[in-house]
């Protein structure tokens, strides 16, 4: 009964060692990607990218038909470059989604969005995407 | 003292009255001494009147029409006329240019109307012409000749090509950032009938020509450009005395291109940023221009206005008048011969909000 026990015991230990090789073997895999990879991962920010500039020229993103490209084309005037930033009009510091659903609730009349929405997401990436190149500069207004 | 009911209703309303209106509106300068020639109008544009469900329109655009009528309604003496330049409406919709025409109603004075590309892509002029008037036209008053341009138009292609809808069409030319939009021009029949129209008048006299877009070329890809501008800026050269005055780009721009003098006005709706906050565009924004401050959006009118223009001796003086801002004046310069900001010209003189980036 022991034995037996033992011999569990045994074949539980192969069993772990044997998992922690492979996942060991598995996470240095991980740290190799090639072209193919990259090409994917581009495509899938470009799609969220995508989805986002849907919204930003979305009629019903808010509840008055009003769109965030009224004001600014091409995401242009948003700086997103400049966040986190004190926010003089709210007198505090804030991230750039915290202004996105200010917008979403003044301007759109509107409803906000949590900081993970998969919708607030795509905004900021196609908000973020507009302003490629730019260097970052937090804090500026 | 002693302050009854009575005297603090007249004191309090005196001193609301005189916080409430700007010193500029209680009475409109005249500049030259000899002044018979010289006259004032007024200048409205872009209120994008957009319309929501039932008898719903946006607010922020509503107020910023009635307000600006509001303040032009104080101008004292008054102004011989008024121009309205383009974009009354958001998406050409009857319901938008009805309700646009009926706050329009309550300003004072004679309008003249100049078409935008948000009221004509809908039905292509129809409603407009058949409650505002025709799409381009030209009058004269007090010495100066006045045209009103259709610049707005695109290639035929474009506007006729195989649309699902009319309103996919307008929705399609609204959206100012459009990669599948189309560049607005005059076109050739308006250009040879600008041609026939400035035949008869004397190269000595004033011309001021109205047009929705810039008859220059600044940014393509947001449509601040037209098409064929290079060929209506050929029939107003030979003219001793030239300016254009175009709505569309929502933002304080002036520019001189040869005996052409150029100047943009403010919306009534919205501010727009200047073309060089694109970063992934090249633009090509009028070196002259002084920037208006970038817009607070935590304050709904700012960076937004409307303008009086005094004409003296046959030149513009644009005086923008911008709620949560302070007034603007750019007056050509007979001296230098280009059009100034009367405070800020220099670069010296400039301050932090007016750099966008």
């Amino acid at each position: 009964m022991e034995r037996k026990s033992l011999n569990l015991k045994a074949s539980l230990l192969v069993l772990l060692i044997f998992s922690a090789v492979l996942a060991m073997s598995l996470s240095l895999r991980a740290k190799e990607f090639n072209q193919e990879d990259l090409e994917r991962w581009d495509n899938e920010f470009m799609s969220v990218v995508m989805e986002g500039e849907k919204l930003f020229h979305s009629p019903s993103l808010g509840n008055n038909k009003v769109s965030c490209d009224q004001c600014h084309p091409n995401a242009a005037n948003t700086h997103p470059e400049t966040y986190p930033k004190f926010q003089q009009q709210l007198g505090r510091v804030v991230s750039l989604f915290e202004m996105v659903n200010w917008c979403l609730q003044n301007p759109l009349e509107g409803d906000p969005l949590a900081a993970d929405d998969p919708e607030m997401v795509a905004l900021l990436a196609y908000i973020t995407y507009e302003r490629r190149g730019v260097p970052l500069e937090p804090g500026k207004h | 003292m002693k302050i009854d009911r009575r005297t603090f209703l007249k004191t309090a309303g005196t001193a609301l009255v005189g916080s409430a209106l700007p010193v500029s509106l209680v009475k409109v300068a005249f500049g030259a001494a000899d002044s018979a020639r010289d006259f004032t109008f007024g200048y409205i544009s872009d209120a994008h009147i957009q319309y929501i469900k039932g008898k719903d329109f946006v607010r922020n655009w509503d107020m910023g029409l009635k307000r600006s009528i509001m303040e032009a309604n104080l101008l004292s003496p008054r102004p011989d006329f008024f121009m309205f330049g383009g974009d009354l409406a958001q998406l050409g919709m009857k319901e938008e240019l009805d309700h646009g025409l009926d706050i329009m109603s309550s300003l004072r004075g004679e309008v003249h109307y100049v078409i935008g590309e948000h009221d004509y892509y809908l039905d292509l002029g129809e409603y407009w012409q058949e409650k505002i008037g025709p799409l381009y036209y030209s009058f004269d008053h007090k010495g100066v000749h006045f045209v009103v341009l259709n610049s707005i138009l695109t290639y035929d292609g474009w506007t006729h090509k195989d649309w699902d809808s009319p309103m996919d069409r307008m929705k399609a030319m609204a959206r100012l950032d459009n990669p599948e939009g189309s560049p607005f021009m005059v076109g050739e029949e308006q250009i040879a009938w600008l041609r026939k129209d400035l035949e008869k008048v004397n190269k000595g006299t004033p011309l001021c020509v109205f047009s929705h877009s810039p008859l220059q070329k600044i940014f393509k890809g947001w449509n601040f450009w037209t098409e064929d501008a290079e060929k209506v800026q050929a029939l107003l050269k030979p003219f001793r005395k030239a300016t254009v005055i175009y709505g569309h780009v929502h933002q304080v721009q002036y520019n001189q291109i040869g005996n052409i003098t150029f100047h943009a006005v403010m919306a009534t709706a919205w501010p727009w940023p200047y073309p060089e906050s694109y970063r992934q565009a090249a633009s090509c924004l009028p070196k002259l221009t002084v920037h208006m401050n970038r817009a607070d959006p935590f304050f709904e009118r700012d960076a937004t206005g409307w303008q009086y223009i005094n004409v003296m001796d046959g030149k513009a003086a644009m005086h923008y008048q911008l709620p949560d801002n302070e007034n603007r004046s750019v007056v050509y310069n007979h001296r230098t011969g280009y059009p100034e900001d009367a405070k800020y010209q220099d670069y010296a003189d400039r301050v932090p909000p007016q750099k966008h980036y």
